[in-house]
Formats: C-alpha cells, structure tokens, sequence
C-alpha cells in the first residue's frame, strides 16, 4: 500500500496481463485442495480490505453519512451537488496544477540524472546518494522543507534576501503554495524515478551508441534520436505510476499548508478527507473519491494508449 | 531554480567543437550538472543537522550560519524526552511532553509486522499462482491485478468504518489488519520470480515424494531470498512512511506512529517562534531507522529499483 504520492517499483515492462508465460496450462492433475491453503490468507485478505470496502465505496457514494448513525440512500444526489460545488471544481484545478508541475519538473530532472549517471558513472554511492530523498516520508520532507523556506529565517530566503530580491513566503502565498509543494516532492522523488529511467536506459544495448557515434553522431543528437525513441515505453509506464501518485497528493500538505491560504492549495484528496473526517460527510466524500478513482482510471487509460506503452521500437 | 537548467548544459556543452576538447568540455560541464544536482539532494539533509544542533532561539540571531548556533544536544534531549520541561523552554522548546518511544515503539511494530505478513502470505500465493494448478487460477489472478488500479484512498474510507465497526479505532490491530494479509502488488512482483525457478528441481523433488509445502519452504524460498528481501526492505520504507492510513485509525496516544506524531508535534509548536530545532531533531531521529537500513543494504536497495533482475 502506499502513501498518497509514493510510486511503487515498476516490473517487467513487457507483461500482460491475464497471461500464463512460463505456467503450464490447467489440464492434467488439479491442485485445487492445495492451492486453496496456500491462497487463502491472501484471499481473504483480497475479499474483506479490497473488494467488499470496494463495492461499499461506490453504495456509501450513493447514501448521505454522517459517520454517527446508519447510512441513509439518496441516489445520485452526492453527485448532482458535486458538479455545482465550486470547492469540488477548485480541487480539481489546483490537483491539476499540482499534477503538471510536479510531474514536468520531475520527469525532466530524473530523464537528465539517468542520463548523466548513464553516460558518466556506473557508481552505486552516486545512485545511493540520489535516492536519499525518498527514503525519508513525505511529512518528513514536507517538514524540512517547511523549514528551508521559512519566511522569516529560513536558508532559502536568507539567500533571496541576500541576492537583494523580496523574500517569498513560500507556504503562505496562494501563487506560490501549489509550486512550492510540487517542487518539495519533486525534490523527494527525482531520484527514485532517475532510477527507473536508468534501469530503462540499462536495456538500450550499447552498439546502438557505438553505430550512431561513428556515423558522427553528437551526444546530443544521439539523446534526442536514439535514447529518447527507445526510452518510450519505459518512459510511459513511469509516467502511468508517477501521474496516478501525483494526483494523490496528500501528506505535504496535510501537514504544511492544511489547503490554505484560503483554498489555494486544497487538492482534492486533502478535500476529501476533509469532507469525509473534519465535516462528517462521508457519503459526499466517497462520492469524491469515486470520481477520484474514475479520473485516475481514465488518464491510465489514456496515458497507456498515447505512449503505446506495450510496445518496444527495440526490435 | 538552478535545477532546471541542468539539462540545457548538457545540450551547451555538447555542441560540436573540435573532437578532443568537445569530449573533455562536455564531460565537464555533465559532472558539474551531476554535482549540482547532488547537491541539491544532499543539502537538506545537512540542514536538517546543522539545525538539529543549534539553539532555538539563537537560531534567529544567524540564520544563515552554516555551522549549528550555539552548539547542543539540547533538541535531542527534548525529543527523546531526557529534558525536564524547564530545560526545554530554557532553549525554544515547549515544555510539553513528547512520547518519542512509544510513538518509535509503535512505528517498528506496525512496520515489521505489516511487512512481515505481506511478504509470507503473499508468497504463498504468489507459488499457487506460477506452480500450482487450479481452475479458474487466471482469472482470480487478474481480478487481484486490477485492484492496483484503485487508488488507495478509495478503499481506506470504507476500511476506516469496517475498523470503526470492530471497535479497533486507536489500537495496533486496527492500524495493522488491513496490510497484514496482502497487497497486489506483492503477489504479482513474487509470481514473476517464482516463474522464473527452474523447474527440474522441483520435478526432482517431487520424484523424490516431496510434497507442495515441502517444495515451497525447502527449495522455492530459498531460491528466493533476493527478491523477497528486495520486496520485504521496499515495502519496510513504504509502510514506515505511510501516513494517510496511519492518521484515519492512529490519530490517538496508543497506536500513534512516527509520521503522525511528528504532524501533530508540528501543529503544537507556536506560530510565532516555533522550535525548528526541536522538530529538526524529531525528524532527525524519526528517520535514523529507515537511514541505517538503508546504509545496511544500501547497494540491494538501489540495484533493486528498476527493471533488474525483475524478468
């Protein structure tokens, strides 16, 4: 499980789903009796924490709750007042906000890390070093950089004070909370997706370089004509997981700016734990997440068909 | 920002020149992007340390010292709750009272065992999934995977009521169950190993009268000690930074984790002065497990990410 904007590691870029490679088929001697005992604690797991909180989400979005007594049905009326709440649209801006600085910046940091640790180095303190970040928590992070970019004494500001320019207050500002709560967790994730790019770039064989530089290739030429083709569908599937952590961002602002100043930075899974926890509306935030969930679903989707991500040009 | 322009030196320093200096300039200026961006990651930390030490009320005097003010171990003291409370104020803290062990306590046990858990039962359906053979196996597989697609708050409101419904709110089984038993994830990243095994070994054993628990715990386990510890140490970090789940049902004394504890010690601190030190300190010591692990297995865990050794 993982928190709100934590990536899990990517497997084997070339599986598809419902498949059998390697297994053998079914027919012959079945395991059943066996098998039953040895999934069973994992099904049981799957069936009461997975699929019935599952199916329950989508009926308490369908019920108004307040937590205290029994859910009472009301249709669809969760969500005919979400598309008129102003909040719920605002949320769903400034996640997007948050979505495309955070993920423009980090991906472009962890393509150029991977590619200097692939051109340079093949040193393991170096990776070591650059993954620090994210072994640390989100509100960890949050914290410390809550301090870095104190207004008042804080490093990054002594230094803009010290440049000449006006200090910013980084969290307090509504412009500046959304950038400065995506480049936080830029910080805290570029090496982890460096590290991802890098193990794509590992799959790029050598000669390919050897071929393009004694055609009198640049390095530059080679990046942008050989690593960036070839990376896609590695590229494309870190994109899947780091846009779905991203859009659930929680911890750095649940622990730094509480949404404020005013709604600026109230993204929408803050949003619903609000609604859900501090106002006792559980109906309305379920229905919340389920369009969470719905939105989630549907950029995968989309992501995964734009970058074609099953497919290698690496033939 | 001085990161964003990282990879335009790249592209200035690689234009064509001559091709000796070409070569020795772009690797230059690479290294100092490299550099540079190391030191972007890096420098927090030591921030975090400098402050750690440093008095908090001396900390406004000079800001932008880059030793610790008015060196102490003070911060540290108040943390670990070996300052009496006169001591605490006397440098910037708050004098009240911070449960740091329990708060520790808690962290290593809903961490080890959630991990624990996962991993074993995890494993063994990972082996039903790539060895054994049953109708419908597939299917049920699939149906596992596509829950990955769910984001986990979804699941965690009505986990929350069901928790709630047990009468588990503010206890270690609460916070515990619901990662106990398994994740997708697990059992997906532990079948691809398990197709991976050889199977003539197993079909030796097998010969031999060996039977599926026998084959499980003698020859695929042990096979399989790489990447169940990579998944145990991956899946460590994740659930000792989880916070979203933590904060549902932990939120009280008893069952209050790390990550929680420190919110909440941020939220008592006063606006107007708070005690960067002190909380520069918690974090510190908050996060020391998790940094010694990974100093312990630091080359496992960074070979571990990625597409290595997952085929």
């Amino acid at each position: 499980m993982t928190t709100a904007d934590t990536v899990e590691p990517i497997v084997g870029a070339d599986y598809k789903p419902g498949g059998v490679r390697g297994t053998d088929k079914p027919p012959g001697r079945s395991d059943i009796g066996i098998a039953l005992i040895f999934i069973l604690p994992a099904l049981i797991g799957f069936l009461v924490f997975y699929l019935y909180p599952f199916i329950r989400g989508f009926y308490f979005s369908l019920t108004r709750y307040n937590l205290l007594g029994t859910p009472t049905f009301i249709g669809f009326d969760n969500f005919t007042r979400l598309f008129q709440d102003p909040l719920f649209w605002n949320a769903i801006l400034v996640t997007v906000e948050y979505v495309v600085i955070n993920i423009v910046l980090q991906t472009i940091l962890a393509i150029a890390i991977a590619v200097l640790m692939h051109r340079l180095t093949q040193s393991t303190v170096i990776r070591g070093l650059i993954l620090l970040p994210f072994l640390i928590s989100n509100v960890i992070a949050a914290m410390l950089w809550f301090w870095l970019l104190d207004f008042q004494i804080g490093i990054v500001n002594e230094f803009i004070a010290f440049l000449g320019l006006d200090r910013i207050a980084f969290f307090g500002d509504s412009a500046w909370a959304i950038p400065t709560i995506a480049v936080v967790n830029v910080w805290r994730h570029m090496g982890y997706t460096a590290l991802l790019v890098f193990a794509g770039l590992q799959t790029i064989p050598n000669y390919v370089y050897e071929a393009a530089s004694v055609d009198g290739s640049t390095e530059w030429k080679s990046f942008w004509r050989i690593t960036m083709p070839l990376l896609r569908p590695v590229l494309a599937l870190v994109l899947v997981i780091t846009v779905t952590g991203s859009f659930q961002v929680f911890d750095t602002v649940a622990v730094t700016t509480k949404g404020g100043p005013g709604n600026a930075s109230r993204v929408i899974q803050f949003y619903i734990y609000q609604k859900g926890f501090t106002e006792g509306q559980f109906g309305y935030a379920s229905a919340l997440s389920v369009i969470l969930f719905i939105i989630l679903a549907s950029v995968a989707l989309f992501q995964l068909r734009m970058l074609r991500a099953g497919e290698s040009d690496l033939a | 920002m001085a990161t964003t322009t990282a990879p335009s030196r790249v592209a200035a320093a690689t234009e064509p020149e001559t091709q000796g200096r070409r070569i020795n300039l772009g690797r230059v200026a690479a290294w100092t992007a490299m550099i540079i961006l190391i030191l972007i990651t890096l420098f927090p930390f030591y921030w975090m340390l400098r402050t750690a030490f440093s008095t908090s009320k001396s900390l406004f005097t000079d800001p932008a010292s880059l030793l610790p003010v008015d060196f102490t171990t003070g911060a540290f003291q108040r943390v670990l709750g070996l300052a009496t409370p006169a001591e605490a104020q006397a440098e910037g803290g708050s004098g009240a009272a911070v449960n740091f062990w329990l708060y520790l306590r808690n962290s290593v046990i809903f961490a080890t065992l959630t991990t624990a858990g996962q991993v074993f039962f995890c494993a063994l359906a990972a082996y039903a999934f790539a060895r054994l053979r049953w109708p419908g196996r597939d299917i049920v597989f699939f149906v596992f995977l596509t829950s990955l697609m769910v984001p986990p708050i979804f699941t965690m409101l009505p986990n929350f009521i069901l928790i709630r419904n047990l009468g588990l709110i503010n206890t270690m089984p609460g916070l515990i169950l619901p990662f106990f038993l398994m994740t997708p994830f697990a059992i997906f990243f532990l079948r691809q190993f398990f197709l991976g095994i050889s199977k003539e070994i197993e079909e030796a054993a097998k010969i031999d009268g060996a039977g599926h628990w026998r084959i499980f715990f003698q020859i695929v386990l042990p096979m399989s000690t790489a990447p169940i510890v990579t998944l145990f140490i991956l899946t460590f970090i994740n659930m000792w930074n989880e916070y979203f789940w933590p904060l549902l049902v932990g939120s009280g004394e008893n069952a209050r984790v790390l990550t929680v504890a420190i919110g909440v010690f941020r939220s008592q601190t006063p606006q107007g002065s708070p005690d960067w030190a002190g909380l520069m300190a918690a974090v510190l010591v908050a996060a020391l497990p998790i940094l010694i692990l990974f100093f312990a297995f630091a080359k496992k865990i960074v070979n571990s990410i990625g597409f290595s050794g997952l085929k």
